[in-house]
This record gives structure tokens, C-alpha cells and sequence, in this order.
């Protein structure tokens, strides 16, 4: 005992460990804030420069503008470029975005309640499972797998026009397509498709966080509401659609942004009309603006900031 | 367990059954398209069946060399993503200090923002220090978003494993780095193996940053969208499509059996 004490100098009872590590190891338990500074500077290394370092240089170059005459940026302080997007054919591509990426986000909670409903309330044990995988399956497989799915099912050829024909109901399908705006030469050319494959890939990051939600709501809430004699509506209305909304808007913070910001499934599925990620592509790719392009790219960052400030005011973060 | 929770009205069990149905079918229908003698066209339904496609698309070398990348590039994504994400996981869970909040949120925003403004920033930074596009431009982008999924799915174990289990191993004389590799590692090593399976996924899977900053060089989604945009061979897509949907769901199935006791656990306590 007294060798130790001896041995371990003034402030520990124990004798010091040798060696590289071991002392490394006694740092850290003297110095907490060492140890947290070592775990913590590669990760903020890593994110603070590759990420934060870029994306502040994007946001640079936007208050910067395009020469027209060279086609070379001009680096001077100008607000140009964002005057820019609100000329009518840039402020078009905006508005269709946002619309395309709300009535997304209110048909993915449509379709996604009923499913959450019944895995949060109804379902047990081997159906639990099976309705998480029926969820996560879909969501982790591969994203143009999934685009290219539903090119094969709008198709003209495909088997959508095949299934309104074997109902006798081609009349309806060609009906819907000759609606001016939604319309199309056929589904897969149309606003209406690429609506279509909005939701569906979208569809389970609004179905996880809603079930989350409804997860929560006690079980005798709901039966106390019936005890007091609300219909099954009136419960449903009062009760657990006000205790389910956060998780219904955090959800729809992922349908929104990841509509808001897509480029792809719009080039592959959908009308020639542009959607913002297609404009920000073919602005920095093909016509080399990238002044405009990173203005671009800065109204879905200033559109989620909104949203999700909003979202916070509704308490949707503890739902994530 | 009460018998009325179990009966559920009709209405919403065909709701939530044709909800699923809408999520699975145009899985399924790439299956059937894979085996389809139709070459020029996408017609349903097929007129005929056949195998001959797999050999062909076996023997293609730019399938191969794309799939060869994807590999690469998830493979080293993944490995640092590993290292960020759990020392980023165990800071944050085990300690408290100034700016823990934003933390959380600076490991969560490559994947909030939407990835066109990832790539298109990763991409004009690139350009700003003349860095020519290379695997490792690839690989730098997406490690950047692979963080988060193994730093959430860390964190939710860190909080499940007891800080007494910590403490008592330092208190039976083990130094550090001995508690990191035999009760830390341990204990959180099915998360991180689950973390690393869906990091390598996503990054298997990710097309969006990789068109920005992969340069001439092509990944498997990367082939995948070029003959989306202007089919070549469309049989051959069509056996591609189908490996890729089969190999992406063996990750996501071990990912769930990895985690899943836990998960119920958690679910429970909510």
C-alpha cells in the first residue's frame, strides 16, 4: 500500500501507467475536456470545412454575377443575380416547385395515416415486423430502381394503359391526360406522373415519423374520450390528430425538402417545364452561371428555414 | 392486453393493406420485366420469357467497372463515416458541453438540405482549389451525409448502455483505451454494424451528389440514371435493376435483425 501511494506521486493513490497509451489514458481521465476535444475535432474537422467551407462559398458566389458578354463571373458585390429569379420564367420554375412540393407533401400524409395508424395501434408482433420492413424495405431500396419502376408503369405501353384498357376504362385515362397543365402525351410526359412518383418515393419518410407519433398517444386517452362519449370521429378529430400532427410535419419536412431540391425525378419522369434542382443542374452545368445557379439553390435553404422554424413552433422536432 | 384493441375497422385495413401494395408492386414489377424478350420498348404485358438477358449482362464490362467503383466508393465511405460518426456519437451522449445542440444539427444538415446543394457546393469548391474529380472527390462527398446515419444510429445505443458498466471497468483498473475495446466496442458494436451497413447504402445508392462531383467517371447509379435518360440496352438495365434491388435488401434485412431487439425495447419506453 505504501509503495503505491509512494509510487503514484502526489495526487493519485495508484502508480502511473507506462507506456504510450497509458498515459495517454491517465490525460484523459485527468483532462475530460482533452478527451472530448480529441473525439470531437475530426468529426467537426471533416463537416465544419469540407461542408459548412463549401456550402459558405456557395452562398458567396451568389452575390456575385455573370458577365454576359464574357460568360466570366464578375467578382463584385451585386444583388443581380438575385433579381434574377424573380424574372418571370425563374420566379415560374420557384412557384411550380413549391406547389409541386406541397400538394406532395398533403397526398403523402393522406396515404401514409391509414398505414402508420394501423402499425402504431393494430398491429403485433410478426405484423409489427412485417409492416416495419413493408416500410424500410422500400425506403432503402435503390432510388433509380424505384424511378425506373414507375418508367416502366406509365409508359404508354405499359401497364397502367393496360389496366384502364382491360377495365374498359381507357376513356378516363385519356381524359385525365388531356387536362391542360396535369396533361401529357402520356403519364410518364406529364405533371401528373411525376406528381405520382413524388409521393411514392417520398411516401415512407412521412409513414416513419407519423408512426412514431401515434406510437406515443396513450392508449387510455383514447378510451377516455369514448368513456366521456365522443363518436369514434369526434375522438379522432380532438384527440389523436392534434397528438399526431408533430409527427405528420416532421414528416412533411422531408417530403418537402427532398421535393423541393429533386432533379432527377422530374428529368426522367414529367413535362419539359423545369423544377428548381433542374434549374440550378443546368445553370451551373450546361450555361456555366454558377452566380445563378447558387442563388438558386439558396431559395429551397431559405424556403426549409422557414419551414422548419415553423415545424420547431410546433413541437415536430421531438417526434424525430 | 385488451381483446377490443385488436379489431380494426375495415375501412382502414384496406387503406393501410393498399398503402403497402402501392409501396411494393412497382418493386416487384421490375422482377417480371427483367425476364421480358421485349427489347425496344417497355410493353406490358410481356410477349414473351426469357433468361438470355442475364448472360448478356453478365459479360458487360461497364457494368462491371461501375459496380467496381460503387464498391470502392461505399467501402472507404463507410470506414470514415465509422470513425466520425461514433466519435462524434460518443462525445455528444456521454458529455455535456457549450454547442452540443449544434453539433446534433451540423451532422444532421448534409442530409436535411436536399443533396443538389451538397453537390453543387462541394462541386464549386472543388473548382475553386482546381481539385480534379478522382474517387476521392466521390468519397468525400459522400462520407460527408454516411455521418449521420451512423451517428444516430450510435447515439441511440449510447443511450441505452449504462454509464456505471464504464465506470466500474475503470474502477476494476482497466485504462481507457482497455474499456473502449472490451465494454465499449462491445456493447455498441451491433449498432455500428448496422450504421455501417445502411452508410454503405446510402452510398451505394447516392446519385444526386455523386453527378456533381464524380467527374467522367461512372458509379453504378450514375450508369443506371445515363441509361435512364437515354436507354441503350434496356434489357440489360431491366437484369441490373433487378441485382440491385436484390443486393440492396440484404443489408436492410441484417441492419433490422442487428438492431431490432433493441428497437422494440425503445419502442416500448416511449
Amino acid at each position: 500500500m505504501t509503495a503505491i501511494t509512494l509510487s503514484g506521486g502526489k495526487t493519485s493513490i495508484l502508480p502511473r501507467r507506462g507506456g504510450f497509451f497509458g498515459l495517454m489514458s491517465d490525460a484523459f481521465w485527468r483532462h475530460p475536456k482533452l478527451l472530448l476535444f480529441v473525439m470531437l475535432t475530426p468529426p467537426l474537422l471533416w463537416l465544419g470545412i469540407i461542408y459548412i467551407g463549401s456550402l459558405i462559398a456557395l452562398l458567396l458566389q451568389s452575390f456575385f454575377s455573370i458577365d454576359d458578354f464574357s460568360g466570366l463571373v464578375n467578382y463584385e458585390f451585386t444583388l443581380a443575380t438575385y433579381a434574377q429569379l424573380l424574372s418571370p420564367t425563374n420566379f415560374d420554375i420557384i412557384i411550380r416547385t413549391v406547389v409541386m412540393a406541397a400538394l406532395v407533401t398533403v397526398a403523402a400524409a393522406l396515404i401514409a395515416f391509414p398505414i402508420a395508424y394501423y402499425a402504431a395501434r393494430y398491429a403485433q408482433g410478426r405484423w409489427k415486423a412485417l409492416f416495419y420492413l413493408g416500410v424500410m424495405l422500400p425506403l432503402w431500396s435503390s432510388y433509380l430502381v424505384k424511378i425506373y419502376a414507375w418508367k416502366l408503369i406509365l409508359a404508354k405501353e405499359g401497364i397502367l394503359t393496360w389496366i384502364f384498357e382491360k377495365l374498359s376504362l381507357s376513356w378516363l385515362l385519356d381524359g385525365i391526360l388531356t387536362l391542360p397543365v396535369i396533361g401529357g402525351n402520356s403519364l410518364s410526359v406529364s405533371y401528373l406522373g411525376t406528381f405520382i412518383v413524388f409521393v411514392y418515393i417520398w411516401l415512407p419518410y412521412m409513414i416513419l415519423p407519423t408512426q412514431a407519433a401515434l406510437e406515443r398517444v396513450p392508449g387510455n386517452l383514447i378510451e377516455a374520450s369514448a368513456d366521456l362519449g365522443a363518436t369514434p370521429r369526434q375522438t379522432f378529430r380532438t384527440v389523436l390528430l392534434p397528438l399526431a400532427l408533430p409527427g405528420i410535419v416532421a414528416g412533411s419536412i422531408f417530403t418537402f425538402s427532398l421535393t423541393l431540391g429533386d432533379y432527377i425525378i422530374p428529368q426522367i419522369i414529367g413535362s419539359s417545364r423545369l423544377f428548381i434542382g433542374q434549374a440550378v443542374y443546368a445553370q451551373q452545368g450546361t450555361a456555366g452561371n454558377v452566380p445563378l445557379a447558387a442563388a438558386f439553390s439558396v431559395v429551397p435553404i431559405v424556403i426549409m428555414a422557414l419551414y422548419l422554424w415553423i415545424a420547431k413552433k410546433q413541437g415536430a422536432f421531438d417526434a424525430l | 392486453m385488451r381483446s377490443d384493441q385488436k379489431t380494426s375497422p375495415l375501412p382502414l385495413k384496406i387503406a393501410a393493406a393498399g398503402g403497402l401494395l402501392f409501396l411494393h408492386l412497382p418493386i416487384l414489377l421490375i422482377f417480371v420485366y427483367a425476364f421480358t424478350t421485349e427489347e425496344k420498348s417497355y410493353q406490358w404485358p410481356p410477349p414473351g420469357l426469357t433468361l438470355q438477358w442475364f448472360p448478356i449482362a453478365w459479360n458487360r464490362p461497364d457494368v462491371w467497372s461501375a459496380l467496381g467503383l460503387s464498391v470502392q466508393v461505399a467501402v472507404i465511405a463507410t470506414a470514415i463515416a465509422l470513425v466520425l460518426g461514433t466519435l462524434c456519437a460518443a462525445a455528444v451522449s456521454q458529455t455535456k458541453f457549450f454547442g452540443r445542440e449544434a453539433i446534433s444539427l451540423l451532422v444532421i444538415l448534409p442530409i436535411a438540405l436536399p443533396g443538389i446543394i451538397t453537390g453543387i457546393a462541394l462541386r464549386s469548391a472543388f473548382s475553386l482549389f482546381d481539385i480534379p474529380f478522382s474517387v476521392w472527390t466521390i468519397v468525400l462527398g459522400h462520407a460527408t451525409f454516411c455521418v449521420v446515419v451512423v451517428y444516430n444510429n450510435a447515439v441511440a445505443r449510447f443511450r441505452r448502455t449504462s454509464g456505471s458498466l464504464i465506470e466500474a471497468s475503470m474502477d476494476l483498473g482497466a485504462d481507457g483505451f482497455q474499456t473502449f475495446r472490451h465494454v465499449i466496442l462491445p456493447n455498441i458494436g451491433t449498432a455500428l454494424l448496422a450504421g455501417g451497413m445502411l452508410a454503405f447504402a446510402l452510398s451505394f445508392d447516392e446519385v444526386i451528389v455523386t453527378t456533381f462531383t464524380g467527374g467522367q467517371q461512372s458509379t453504378l447509379p450514375i450508369w443506371m440514371l445515363e441509361e435512364l435518360i437515354r436507354p441503350r440496352q434496356r434489357p440489360v438495365t431491366n437484369v441490373v435493376a433487378m441485382a440491385v434491388v436484390l443486393v440492396t435488401f440484404l443489408p436492410i434485412l441484417a441492419a433490422y435483425y442487428l438492431t431490432r431487439d433493441g428497437d422494440q425495447i425503445a419502442g416500448a419506453g416511449k
